[in-house]
């Protein structure tokens, strides 16, 4: 998937948990949880989320790579083998 | 469903218990002898739990021990020294003199785990106001409502969580006269928002040394609020006398040392995190480690070899989390210097204490109590033997019973007027005989409610649980429609009530449903008006709504639309059926819906 793949992936993932949140309130140095007022269990949920959506497993040690929008993106897209070339 | 018992057996090299002998430690103890372990305020001025916890420290050889390693989010650490600390809360209590806030009323702290919080509790308890904590994971709603109940003169929080949770409530608190902010790091005075005080300005120009007035150990320290099954949360009220038990179970429960490097990841929102994540290790003179972040495994390992922690206390659902992400984790990281772990807030399920064991080299030991107890009441201690999925025997100086509850839910009075004391192995109400200092003195405003919590000379807790033949206690469940979920009990009727604010709402029923990890989470059930359809938006819709005015942590994490909610003949929702719906029990049987420990 590309980058505009992952985000909306992220996006819809996030609205299913918390609808009231919105992605364009993160800033690129703030982390989705804080600037989103999510909490570890709506974390996990997200994390659980975007593994049923893509079938990659993300390992709790990978986490600290999904705490911004950007390094979500970037997680998404490279553990989902890049964009599709075609 | 007993596991084998996993005996205690000291590590070579680790530090003997504090409490050697459990038997022997009940036969002797005694809350006078505890009393006087403290130093209570010079000339005799009476008893203040922030002069134990830290001026008494300041004014010793331990002046320049670290109190508190604080932890920020990016990984740079601030090493607070009592002697800094006793500084930093005079600050604070001078700063609340100069703006005329009484003794006795009440400052509310929506903050961070950082110095400064620390700083503004201690400096609050010094000056002898109340100091009111909320969790920053509420929303606006659970926000005012605490604001209100408790009379709040003034709020110390932060520019963010102002813009978010305060502004959209703070015309509705009159009686809020002041709203001090913490600045973090790159944030101007100019951007502070309107109506607001620079916390970091007002303390700078603050006088560092405070001389605490006299205090009756039996004055006001602390209000926490919680809730209950039906009305508004309650304001459990704690006295400054409550240190004694903090320390004595700090001690015992915990197994503290002066050496020990101590973690509470307990966020001092909750009564947790006041008694044992502020309180208790300060009194105790040892090393507290306070992290800013929120719950990440590789973070949390990385905490706990790299502050060479000794002694841990956190929450079943943080454990179950580490033990979801495997045990390679954990093994990637050097565990060894710790000695003891403990674990409250929701039952701890066997899995977990033998995971501990397994994992961290240590198991864990769940105790029991509750924000009106302010202190440990049931533990699995250090020298003892732990039955996994017990909560443990009850601490020396606490004496706990069962009683017999009638179909209705009601203790059983016996023939001679006093509560019948259900037999070993036989369901009941965890009950407790006051007298301890930490007790709560009741509920602010509300006497009934304060009343009814007791038959006789028991406490009544509220939660169901049954005892073996050698005293151990073991958790059944909720006597009531409470919901415990990560840690924190929410009360069905505040999230029924935020539901029902909505338009499409008619009716609504809130219950916990079991959950690996959080132990429960919440759930809804809505009736929808006429001219409203079920739909997958409208549910979305709902989520939103209910989650902005009540936070990730009250809020329901499902919502199912049902037509046909239960009800008792009066017209009153029955959550113990719907709850049965939402397990696909049949619906006359109860009896199963509690989790067996």
């Amino acid at each position: 998937m590309n980058a505009d793949d992952a985000r909306t992936l992220l996006r819809t993932t996030l609205h299913q948990i918390a609808p009231e949140a919105d992605l364009d309130d993160v800033g690129p140095d703030e982390t989705l949880q804080e600037a989103l007022d999510l909490d570890s269990i709506d974390v996990l949920n997200l994390v659980v989320g975007l593994h049923d959506a893509t079938g990659v497993d993300i390992p709790e040690r990978d986490y600290p790579q999904l705490t911004t929008v950007e390094g979500c993106v970037a997680y998404l897209v490279a553990a989902t083998g890049g964009p599709a070339t075609s | 469903m007993h596991r084998e018992e996993i005996h205690h057996a000291p590590r070579t090299g680790d530090a003997l218990p504090v409490m050697a002998d459990y038997d022997e430690a009940r036969a002797t103890f005694t809350w006078e002898a505890a009393r006087a372990e403290l130093d209570g305020l010079p000339g005799g001025a009476g008893l203040n739990m922030a002069h134990e916890a830290v001026d008494r420290h300041a004014a010793s050889s331990r002046r320049d021990k670290v109190a508190l390693r604080c932890l920020r989010r990016d990984g740079t650490r601030t090493d607070v020294t009592y002697g800094e600390l006793a500084e930093a809360s005079s600050r604070f209590a001078n700063t609340l003199d100069d703006l005329g806030v009484g003794v006795g009323d009440r400052v509310f702290v929506l903050m961070p785990r950082s110095p400064e919080l620390f700083a503004v509790a201690l400096g609050t308890l010094k000056h002898r106001s109340v100091l009111c904590p909320l969790f920053s994971a509420f929303g606006p709603e659970p926000i005012r409502q605490r604001l209100e109940l408790g009379s709040g003169t003034a709020l110390v929080t932060t520019p963010f969580l102002v813009r978010h949770k305060v502004a959209p409530i703070r015309d509705r608190l009159p009686g809020l006269a002041h709203v001090l902010v913490a600045r973090g790091e790159g944030e101007a005075v100019r951007d502070l928002p309107e109506g607001t005080l620079d916390l970091a300005a007002l303390t700078a120009g603050a006088a560092p040394t405070y001389e605490i007035g006299p205090t009756d150990p039996e004055d006001m320290a602390l209000l926490h609020f919680t809730s209950g099954t039906t009305g508004t949360p309650k304001g459990a009220v704690h006295v400054h006398g409550a240190v004694v038990s903090h320390r004595a179970t700090g001690r015992m429960a915990l197994d503290l040392h002066p050496d020990d490097v101590f973690w509470c990841t307990a966020d001092p929102g909750w009564v947790t995190g006041i008694s044992y994540g502020v309180v208790a290790p300060l009194v105790l003179g040892v090393t507290s480690v306070v992290d800013e972040a929120e719950f990440d495994a590789e973070r949390w390992y990385g905490i706990l070899e790299s502050e060479g922690v000794t002694v841990w206390y956190t929450s079943p659902t943080a454990l179950r989390m580490l033990m979801r992400a495997g045990p390679e984790v954990a093994r990637a990281h050097d565990l060894s210097r710790l000695r003891f772990v403990a674990s409250v807030g929701e039952p701890l399920n066997p899995e977990v204490v033998v995971w501990g064991q397994e994992v961290l080299g240590v198991p864990v030991h769940d105790n029991w109590w509750q924000t009106e107890t302010g202190g440990i009441m049931i533990a699995n201690y250090a020298c003892m033997d732990i039955r996994p999925g017990s909560m443990g025997r009850p601490l020396p100086g606490i004496e706990a019973t069962v009683l017999l509850r009638d179909d209705d839910g009601a203790v059983v009075i016996g023939g001679d007027g006093t509560a019948v004391e259900a037999p070993p192995g036989t369901e009941g109400e965890l009950a407790l005989r006051p007298g301890w200092p930490s007790m709560f003195r009741g509920y602010l405003g509300e006497d009934e409610r304060y009343r009814a919590c007791f038959a006789g000379v028991w406490y009544l807790s509220g939660d169901l649980v049954r005892r073996d033949g050698d005293g151990y206690f073991w958790f059944v469940g909720r006597g009531d429609d409470v919901i415990k979920s990560a840690g924190h009990l929410i009360g069905p009727f505040e999230v029924e009530s935020t539901l029902l604010e909505h338009p499409a709402v008619a009716e609504a029923g809130v219950i916990g449903v079991p959950d690996p990890v959080a132990g429960e989470v919440v759930e809804a059930a809505v009736t929808l008006r006429s001219g409203f359809e079920p739909s997958d938006e409208l549910r979305l819709d709902l989520l939103g709504f209910a989650r902005r005015r009540l936070g990730a942590a009250v809020a329901p994490r499902t919502i199912t639309f049902d037509a046909h909610l239960p009800h008792t003949g009066s017209g009153k929702i029955m959550r113990r059926v719907l709850k049965a719906r939402a397990l696909g029990l049949p619906e006359g049987d109860t009896s199963t819906l509690e989790p067996s420990s």
